[in-house]
């Protein structure tokens, strides 16, 4: 019952993880679009006149789409249409399970391991189930029966097929140094030290299969550069052009979970996931009430900096709307007030006398707040990098991965393994 | 390679070995775009948006906005109906029905005068074409919406005071 209980726990909190960073996501992605092109973006949505620099927006949206007419063609594959949605979303949030989001937390005695199913063939399962995902894709594009998102779905299996390969290889490199397929010990070997001051980090001992598996993870995310399935200048809307209302909100979201999962991917695989950079588990433990009073010093320096920020704007725009936005000022400074009080009001228990039991708590959540950091700032790559590179051209795309990166992929594959039987450290 | 169409310079220019692995193009494409980002971050107020309901750009004195008909000092209209602005009118958008003028001293004046607004083109032939300036588009008024096609067909009582401020 125990064991339930804690697996739905985990579940729970990956589930909740994944559809909280959804929405900022889609935020982040039009803000930081509009930003990177010189415009403003959304700061339209309000609720009771607070807009939080456009986060309003995605709630807006989901609600549209919602209540909006489902429109569907009559000559659809029934069957396949309505389940190519949910086939995309169920794979996109399936991948989750078997990445650790932190080393493991103590309570009562109890050691819980923060993975949802710690698989021995962790790698394989994420392999298999991520080229599930195109199996959604795919069949709509063909279920719907309209030649843009047939072309689509074709698109999706020729990109599929070129880029597995390659994330397979370059992650083969990542098996031979750890001798595991199951991620936790992956994340567990990464926490060493190179020399005694490099972090023992994937993308450090693979520099070239991390460059070749973060290429494969945006082509199977299919985002920017390798976007091609959706294609909207050349196809329309690519596969998803038939679907509208909650089918295409699935489309939609599944696209930002899976980068999400990819981000995860990255920063579990090449970037030691929830380990923290020269601070080991022991030592967080050791520190941890030092640690509690930068973090809480820093909370408040940051809240306080945003406090003034918004008292500013309440000088400078007062009577600026004539609605209920003028309030916004005061309300967004008064939140951060309140938040630098709670932090000082914390700073009054007295934290740097935590105990053991406490210590090993926050490690734990020290550790998985890394691995969300980490997870966050390779979200942010995917939105970066699209609204920075141009769309692939199709011969390119092909070229790209049986042409180039299959044969730096094979060579990796050799030249880690010829090294590692020459120091002998593989196991 | 090579495509017709494209000139020679374009598809024959060689690549530095640099650019043709093509990660550190990225990293400079990423940086560009990282600087316009950071830029505007903490200098919204440089970004060319306008906030269209609260500011309005203000245009040109000469902008042909939408129509007005001036009034006599007794509050008539200028208008002699001499049809010379309808049969100018390039997108045929002025309907005008003329009527005996009471005042001896005219002969005639525009019992209706509707101007399709969807139909005209603003370009203020009608304008040049008048010989008693009765006609103009110096209003500066743009926003013109409505939420029918009958409701754009406008007529004489509206562009007689067709002026926001009241003025003649």
């Amino acid at each position: 019952m125990a064991i339930v209980l804690e697996s739905l726990a985990k579940i729970v909190f990956m589930f909740l993880l994944i559809m909280g960073m959804v929405p900022a996501l889609i935020w982040a992605e039009r803000k930081g679009a509009a930003y990177i092109q010189d415009r403003t973006g959304p700061n339209r949505a309000s609720i009771g006149g607070v807009r939080l620099a456009g986060l309003v927006h995605p709630i807006a949206d989901v609600l549209k789409l919602v209540f909006k007419e489902d429109i569907a063609p009559t000559h659809r594959h029934r069957a396949l249409y309505a389940l190519a949605p949910w086939l995309v979303m169920t794979v996109a949030v399936s991948t989750y399970a078997v990445i650790p989001f932190g080393d493991y937390l103590t309570i009562a005695g109890k050691r819980i391991p923060l993975v949802v199913a710690d698989l021995q063939v962790g790698l394989l399962y994420v392999l298999a189930v991520a080229s599930l995902g195109t199996y959604g894709i795919v069949l709509a594009g063909w279920a719907a029966n309209n030649k843009f998102t047939f072309l689509g779905g074709i698109r999706a299996t020729a990109q599929m097929i070129s880029y597995e390969i390659n994330m397979g290889l370059a992650v083969m490199g990542l098996m031979l140094i750890f001798g595991s397929l199951r991620i936790t010990d992956i994340v567990a070997g990464q926490g060493g030290m190179l020399f005694g001051w490099l972090p023992m980090w994937g993308v450090v001992l693979q520099p070239l299969g991390f460059v070749l598996f973060i290429t494969s993870v945006y082509a199977e995310t299919n985002r920017n550069p390798f976007d091609l399935p959706e294609g909207e200048s050349e196809i329309v809307a690519g596969y998803h052009l038939e679907y509208s209302s909650l089918k295409f909100a699935l489309f939609f979201m599944a696209e930002y979970c899976h980068m999400v999962v990819g981000a995860a991917m990255i920063s579990a695989l090449y970037f030691g996931g929830y380990q923290v950079p020269w601070l080991p588990r022991p030592m967080l433990e050791k520190h941890a009430g030092l640690l509690l009073l930068i973090v809480l010093v820093a909370t408040i320096a940051a809240s306080l900096l945003f406090a003034v920020l918004f008292m500013r704007r309440v000088a400078r725009e007062r009577g600026k709307f004539g609605d209920a936005r003028d309030r916004e000022p005061k309300l967004g400074a008064g939140f951060w007030f309140l938040v630098a009080a709670a932090a000082a009001g914390a700073l009054a228990l007295r934290p740097w006398e935590i105990g053991p039991a406490g210590a090993g708590v926050f490690a734990s959540l020290f550790q998985v707040g890394a691995f969300v950091g980490k997870v966050v700032f390779f979200a942010w790559l995917f939105i970066w990098v699209r609204w920075t590179l141009p769309r692939f051209r199709y011969d390119q795309l092909m070229r790209l991965g049986w042409k180039v990166m299959l044969p730096l992929g094979l060579a990796n594959l050799v030249v880690t393994a010829l090294v590692l039987a020459a120091v002998g450290s593989g196991k | 390679m090579s495509f017709e169409g494209l000139s020679k310079e374009s598809t024959d220019k060689r690549r530095t070995l640099l650019e043709s692995i093509y990660l550190w193009e990225v990293v400079k494409g990423l940086a560009v775009t990282g600087r316009h980002l950071i830029h505007n971050i903490f200098h919204t107020g440089d970004m060319p948006t306008m906030q269209y309901p609260e500011e309005k750009r203000v245009y040109s004195e000469r902008f042909r906005g939408r129509h007005r008909l001036m009034q006599r000092e007794d509050g008539t209209p200028r208008c002699v109906a001499c049809q010379m602005c309808s049969t100018y009118c390039p997108a045929d958008c002025i309907h005008i029905t003329a009527a005996e003028s009471p005042d001896p001293a005219i002969e005639k004046y525009p019992a209706i005068f509707d101007i399709d607004l969807l139909r005209c083109v603003y370009c203020g032939l009608c304008e040049e074409a008048c010989p008693c300036d009765a006609i103009r588009l110096d209003t500066g008024i743009y926003e013109i919406a409505a939420d029918s096609r009958e409701k754009f067909v406008v007529d004489k009582e509206f562009l007689l005071h067709n002026r926001t401020d009241g003025t003649r």
